[in-house]
């Protein structure tokens, strides 16, 4: 406990050094406004940016990206209040008590809502993480291939199980993307894999960059292009320093709800296919069951923004805590961040902890000063926020997709590589409108090549006997949790086919 | 084109797909079972997942047949009519744009792109339309060529020569 309380002490004066400090204003901001942006959210802004990260040492790129990953989570909320549409999928809930609240002329109490739970979120979950991830990393210390490849097996498994997508489609996403990550000259023999119609360039690989930018930016602003249409009307937002006290006066009323949320949001956060969206259903779901008065949310009750909010935060550190201890990340953006550890010469896992501990705690104690950091400037630029919102998406569209060609030439020296993330972004663009989920590929195409290694090394030590993976404790428990999530859909599908003849409705 | 028209061409795509990967995995002569003594084959993970996306989207295919998908069910066009002249002109001048850069570089290919947009589909004044342009090619040569040190695409030599002259000016003067 002692030994927590140093670390993390010297990780808060590490986040206070000048270049760390302005990495998380820097990543706040931008966060806060590409959260804000419809259609744009963290995942995006990370898979963007990255190759400007490296700019700086890892351990401010680090900073900078986790900074930028807290304020989308903020700023999200500021397009589903004032516009009424979800800045990006995470603040869904939002929107169903955000905007009666803007309706009813009371935007600003509703945003420093948004702000002050989404603070408080913040705070439990990052408390959570700081006591949870050391003796999750040690812990993680004694995984072998087998448990590493048992741990990822698992993390797929969740998509499947908890993805609520398409199964066949789910699983046909979680393949490609690790057949994608297996192109190339193979590891362990050196022979070149998959090499379409002999081109050299790919003897290298398939760069995860290459994918996330096509997906996450071309691919997502072709989506928005199709689907916005231009048409939003934005609600006017008054704030006077007096209103903003009698709103802060408000926090009683939800300050319960929004700590459940958090802790809830944290816990279903760390989960790879659950993450900020569903965590902040559920606790939008968990404030009503609890209210003294559920039929009032929809209507414009001040709970009903603050429990997603907080939850959507709490998720975003969740989501942290496998890929630091673990190297399984939590949500497609932590899978970008993995990614970018990769880049940058750190192997993400429990040795990190021992081997990098300023990278880990200056990470720490940044999501502390992040926090603190993100609401005051949440608080004090609303007003600018909602002028932003009215930036014409035909000046955002042409600068993200010179963005995503810029970043992926500097990231790889290839214009082969730019064509290609056109590619992919264009067929995941026409995926994704038939309900193929995308996010499981990204994620697959990161742990691809740890999969495939610790499913060799797993092998060769057992000699070839498969049984290997179901003899230890630890993997034998995430084997069969991820069979158990396997078949849990297969179930309820078959359950519910069952009850629909039954009753003769079929 | 419906999306019901959309899911089976997607998914019998795919499904060639998956199979082209596991006929280059064996055209490879890449061993897909266990190599005795060495562990298992370089082809393993390849060929054995590129089979499961086969499974995966006969899977899809045969639920495609019975109507259970809802994609399958639903005549509307896959690509709103709305949209599709946007979606359609903004792939095209991505695409026309890095044509562009191998002919005349990173810098006019994307300035014409960002002042095309603007101007013709945003419909936005020349004047908001330069600055933007400027202030983007500017940007992108202090962050990514000038801090990051990176080579971006000059085009072609004519264009990579004019370039120089930058270049020069940047060494002998501003470092």
């Amino acid at each position: 406990m002692l030994d927590i309380a140093t670390l993390l002490g010297a990780g808060l004066l590490q986040a206070f050094e000048p270049l760390n400090l302005m990495m998380i204003f820097i990543g706040c901001l931008a966060g806060l406004f590409i959260g804000a942006m419809p259609g744009l959210g963290s995942v995006n802004g990370v898979a963007i940016l990255l190759p400007v990260t490296f700019l700086v040492p890892p351990t401010a790129a680090i900073i900078f990206l986790a900074a930028l990953y807290y304020g989308a989570m903020y700023g999200g909320a500021v397009s589903s209040i004032t516009l009424g549409i979800p800045g990006a999928s995470t603040a869904v809930a939002t929107v169903f008590d955000g905007r009666p609240m803007a309706q009813q002329g009371k935007a600003d109490q509703a945003l420093t809502a948004a702000a002050v739970a989404s603070f408080i979120g913040g705070t439990i979950s990052v408390v959570l993480f700081t006591l949870f991830a050391p003796p999750l990393a040690v812990f993680a210390l004694k995984f072998g291939p087998q448990e590493e490849f048992a741990l990822m097996v698992l993390a797929f498994a969740t998509f499947i199980g908890l993805g609520g997508d398409d199964i066949p489609k789910t699983i046909f996403s979680i393949l490609l993307g690790l057949v994608m990550a297996a192109v190339g000259f193979d590891i362990i023999s050196g022979q070149p894999r998959l090499i379409f119609f002999d081109f050299v360039e790919l003897q290298r690989g398939i760069g995860f960059l290459v994918l996330a930018i096509g997906i996450y930016g071309i691919g997502e602003m072709l989506w928005t292009l199709e689907n916005s249409k231009g048409e939003v009307k934005i609600h006017a937002v008054r704030s006077t320093w007096k209103s903003f006290k009698k709103n802060l006066s408000h926090i009683r009323e939800y300050l319960p709800t929004t700590a459940l949320g958090s802790a809830l949001g944290f816990f279903v956060g760390t989960l790879p296919a659950a993450g900020a969206t569903p965590a902040s259903l559920m606790s939008y779901g968990l404030a009503k069951t609890f209210a003294k008065d559920p039929d009032s949310f929809g209507k414009g009750n001040v709970s009903g923004v603050a429990a997603p909010e907080a939850a959507n935060n709490a998720a975003s550190t969740g989501s942290m805590l496998p890929m630091i201890t673990l190297g399984i990340p939590g949500s497609p953006t932590t899978a970008i961040l993995l990614g970018g550890m990769i880049i940058w010469g750190l192997r993400p896992g429990p040795l990190l902890f021992t081997d990098r501990p300023d990278f880990v705690w200056g990470l720490i104690g940044s999501m502390y000063v992040a926090n603190f950091v993100t609401v005051a400037l949440n608080l004090a630029l609303i007003p600018l926020f909602v002028r932003v919102l009215a930036m014409p998406f035909t000046i955002l569209t042409p600068i993200i997709f010179i963005l995503c060609f810029v970043g992926v030439f500097a990231t790889t020296d290839r214009m082969f590589d730019v064509w290609l993330m056109l590619l992919l972004g264009l067929g995941g663009y026409l995926m994704r409108k038939l309900n193929y989920p995308v996010a499981p590929a990204v994620l697959a195409i990161v742990l691809g090549p740890l999969a495939e290694r610790s499913l060799r090394q797993s092998l060769i030590s057992s000699r070839g006997d498969v049984m290997t993976f179901f003899e230890r404790p630890i993997s034998l428990t995430c084997m069969l949790l991820a069979l158990a999530l396997m078949i849990y859909p297969i179930w309820l599908g078959m359950r519910r086919r069952r009850a629909g003849s039954a009753s003769g409705t079929e | 084109m419906s999306t019901r028209s959309a899911e089976l061409l997607m998914t019998v795509g795919l499904l060639l797909l998956s199979l082209g990967l596991m006929w280059t995995v064996l055209a490879d002569d890449l061993h897909i079972g266990w190599v005795e003594g060495r562990g298992p084959g370089a082809g393993v993970w390849p060929f054995w997942l590129s089979a499961g996306m086969a499974l995966a989207s006969l899977w899809t295919l045969v639920r495609w047949f019975r109507g259970a998908t809802p994609e399958s069910r639903n005549k509307s066009p896959y690509i709103d009519s709305q949209s599709f002249g946007l979606v359609l002109i903004s792939f095209v001048a991505l695409t026309v744009m890095l044509l562009l850069v191998h002919v005349v570089g990173t810098y006019i290919a994307t300035a014409l792109f960002l002042g095309f947009y603007m101007r013709f589909i945003g419909k936005h004044s020349w004047r908001t339309t330069a600055s933007t342009c400027i202030g983007m090619v500017i940007l992108i040569y202090f962050l990514f060529e000038w801090q990051l040190t990176k080579y971006l695409p000059k085009g072609t030599k004519m264009f990579e020569d004019g370039f120089l002259w930058i270049d020069n000016f940047r060494w002998q003067y501003l470092m």
